[in-house]
């Protein structure tokens, strides 16, 4: 890592309930980026161009994973971020928000098995040309783990066809999906293609201590574009 | 004015937690075809006018008690209140 680029600045939200919003930072943090965490009360954000919904349990996940989390008063600016063409990277529970807020298309459902999975899952990478894949080369197999109990991604048929000729599915399990989502997808990104989510957790497959580091290419991918994104900014508004 | 909500898995969409409950039938020995697994959300609302009532919880449902991509809805209004 070189200490001469500039730090670009990720804003990294915390709900009520989100648990790996620390590991997020500091994955980001390792990578080159400066982490700003972020409170879901908080009606605006700090100066950023790039925000992370981290994993975790929002709200406790009642009623539908992430269905509440999207009326919290930080997903104004984070909608608006999004609509503006800044960065907006959801992981697991951050997915399922995306989703339900309607910025990515479908909705994560409880698990086929109705069992908790935790484990790393091989994953190839679709799509190397967006933010959160460029350091990735073309069906490079990945392993990062998952750990989710409500990953089933469901689009109907009209939709999941939609999604597959606008090449927005970016990561797919490889072999059996530990949750049975459709066409084996992992992660996906929005037609404009600066929202990404992905139920594999990236930050927690950063460091060789704990495994594997191929989350790094993909954490690593976006703060090179955040720091592009952010540079393409004049200074303030 | 009290309503009832019912929440159901959308014809056609694989519902698990049915499949495990209809499995635990069977095992019981109940002679059964099939079971999905829904939500009740009960309400006491504030507005006395059905008709406004019916709408508000339509508005409800679009916006945060469903999930229209997966999930249908049935709103029931208590009689004579």
């Amino acid at each position: 890592m070189t200490t001469t680029e500039p730090k670009p600045r990720i804003a990294v939200v915390t709900f009520p309930g989100s648990n790996d919003d620390r590991d997020a930072a500091l994955a980001l943090a390792q990578l080159g980026a400066e982490p700003v965490p972020v409170w879901h009360a908080d009606r605006e954000l700090p100066e950023v161009r790039a925000v992370v919904l981290p994993g975790g349990f929002s709200y406790g996940d009642y009623l539908r994973a992430g269905a509440l989390a999207r009326f919290a008063p930080v997903m104004d600016p984070v909608r608006a971020l999004a609509a503006d063409g800044g960065l907006v990277l959801g992981i697991c529970n951050g997915f399922q928000v995306l989703c339900e807020a309607g910025l990515l298309p479908g909705v994560l459902r409880p698990n086929q098995s109705l069992s908790f999975v935790c484990r790393d899952v091989p994953l190839t990478v679709e799509r190397t040309d967006t933010p959160f894949t460029a350091r990735c080369t073309k069906r490079q197999r990945l392993s990062i783990p998952v750990k989710h109990g409500e990953g089933c991604f469901f689009a109907g048929p009209e939709l999941l066809s939609d999604l597959e000729d606008s090449g927005q599915i970016v990561l797919r399990y490889e072999g059996e999906s530990p949750n049975g989502s459709v066409a084996g997808i992992a992660g996906l990104v929005n037609a404009e293609g600066n929202v990404m989510g992905l139920m594999p957790h990236p930050e927690h497959a950063v460091d060789a201590l704990t495994g594997s580091t191929d989350g790094a290419l993909l954490l690593g991918s976006f703060v090179d574009a955040a720091r592009l994104v952010g540079a393409a900014e004049p200074a303030a508004v | 004015m009290r309503a009832t909500v019912l929440v159901r898995p959308k014809p056609g969409i694989l519902d698990p937690q049915g499949q495990a409950v209809l499995g635990s039938l069977k095992q019981l020995g109940f002679d059964v075809d099939d079971a999905r697994v829904g939500r009740v959300i009960d309400l006491e609302l504030r507005n006395g006018d059905r008709e406004q009532a019916r709408a508000e919880l339509e508005r409800m449902c679009e916006q945060l008690l469903t999930n229209p991509l997966i999930e249908s809805y049935e709103i029931e209004l208590a009689e004579g209140e």
